[in-house]
């Protein structure tokens, strides 16, 4: 129900985006996510983007653990 | 994400924590969880028990009942998500109405209802909406859409419901609870546990302020956690953690797609368009707060008022044990009819219905291993 995929914005139209994942491109609502530009990741929820991807911060949150991980060990 | 040698450190380290029972409350976890094996290689210190977190197995069946007498009235075609189609009323699922000759849609986008209202003009058009804070922002953006058109012949059944005040109600805040069959060993009472594994898409819409009462109140850490394996293992590392060191804060394991704040645009939309309302919820009971009704200003669009049906309130199935499940009072395996009279071929409960439920995650991957 709440299953979301990751999608990469290929184009951007008013409320519309174009986004691509996996090489299949398709036409979503931006109506959540109004600030998002091309070039972005989203994370896509029955049509809609619902949330921006930080992969960088996504990083830091393991960097942390594998120094935790070094530290202890 | 992880080393196989990361996440053997992970696991290990887990296990020297203490003995600990975390909840999940998101149907895309159960799921997660059940599929990856991942309860075979937690260390016996950590149990994972679902809650409820699938949209349609805590949708009430007068709701369902609703629905279906919705979708048999005259003119209307009934939109809906696909998991509500199988759902057992009290007669039968809206897939049965459908083959009576009622019609029904599954729709992917809850925004192509506007285009099934535009190109069936001289038919009622009801979109049936069910889902968590996730799903409700995107049906605010629909509802706003159909107004600023002016698409009149479109409405909508909405049957949110809100997690945070839910939680409350499992953790005996609220005096809930009712309509439980007797007849099962565990019908009363709150589940026994030490922290919640937090919703990674409820979350992205919400931030995680709403739920920091778990740890004010109820000394709970919670973790917001990915949909991967490893995006589980690393949460309920972090739950263990938290535990370790006395702690009980939100955290969030998820970062790639949540902030703090969450989702303020989403946030708005909900709150423009919605207001909080009572609900009732399969097996719980009813929950001040804990759904949403459109607001005045979009009450032209309230399926509720413009078709004012009478239901009758409908008890659960004979038998099921939905509501204790839903609960983490009983896991689906406890419930009586699971794997005999009700496997996913033929449902009793919606746990078994939806690909989210409980019941029928464990049905499906879980199973043999036993
Ligand atoms: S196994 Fe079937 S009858 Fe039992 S609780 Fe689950 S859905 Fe209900």
């Amino acid at each position: 129900m709440c299953l979301a995929i990751p999608a990469k914005i290929v184009e951007r139209d008013g409320a519309d985006a174009l986004v691509e994942m996996s090489g299949v491109r398709q036409r979503i609502r931006m109506d959540l996510l109004p600030a998002a530009i091309v070039g972005d990741y989203v994370l896509l929820h029955a049509g809609f983007a619902i949330a921006l991807m930080n992969e960088e911060e996504a990083q830091e949150t393991l960097d942390l653990l594998r120094e935790i991980d070094v530290l202890s060990s | 994400m992880f080393s196989p040698l990361e996440r053997q450190w992970l696991l290990e380290e887990m296990g020297e924590g203490p003995p600990s029972r975390y909840m999940e409350v998101c149907g895309t976890h159960t799921v997660a969880i059940a599929r990856s094996g991942l309860k075979k290689v937690l260390p016996p210190t950590v149990r994972l028990i679902s809650g409820p977190g699938c949209p349609v197995c805590v949708t009430d069946q007068q709701d369902i009942d609703t629905a279906i007498a919705l979708a048999h009235e005259k003119g209307v075609l009934l939109a809906t998500f696909g998991d509500m189609a199988r759902v057992p009323g009290t007669n039968g699922s809206l897939a049965q109405a459908k083959a009576e000759g009622a019609d029904v849609r599954i729709l992917y986008s809850p925004f192509e209802a506007l285009r099934l209202a535009n190109e069936n003009p001289g038919r009622e058009a009801v979109f049936l909406s069910v889902g968590f804070e996730t799903t409700a922002p995107l049906i605010a953006a629909v509802v706003k859409e159909a107004a600023r058109l002016e698409r009149r012949n479109l409405s909508f059944l909405i049957l949110h419901k809100l997690l945070p005040p839910v939680m409350k109600a499992l953790l005996g805040d609220l005096p809930a609870m009712a309509g439980s069959d007797p007849s099962l060993p565990a019908t009363r009472g709150r589940p026994s546990l030490d922290g919640f594994l937090m919703p990674g898409h409820v979350c992205a819409i919400l931030g995680v302020e709403p739920f920091r009462f778990l740890g004010e109140r109820y000394r709970l850490p919670g973790v917001v956690a990915g949909f991967e394996a490893d995006d589980i293992l690393l949460a309920l590392w972090m739950l263990q953690r938290q535990r370790r060191q006395g702690r009980a804060e939100m955290e969030i394991a998820y970062r790639r797609a949540v902030r703090e704040e969450g989702n303020r645009t989403a946030q708005h939309l909900m709150e423009e368009v919605f207001q909080p309302v009572e609900a009732c919820w399969r097996g719980i009971g009813t929950v001040p707060h804990s759904g949403l009704a459109l607001r005045q200003a979009y009450s032209a669009y309230d399926a509720r008022i413009r078709f004012p049906l009478q239901v009758e309130p409908a008890p659960d199935p004979p038998g099921c044990a939905c509501g204790e499940v839903l609960r983490g009072l009983l896991s689906p395996p406890q419930c009586p009819l699971f794997g005999r009279a009700c496997t996913p071929q033929s449902p009793v409960g919606p746990c078994m219905v939806s690909s989210e439920g409980s019941c029928a995650a464990s049905y499906r991957y879980e199973r043999i291993c036993r």
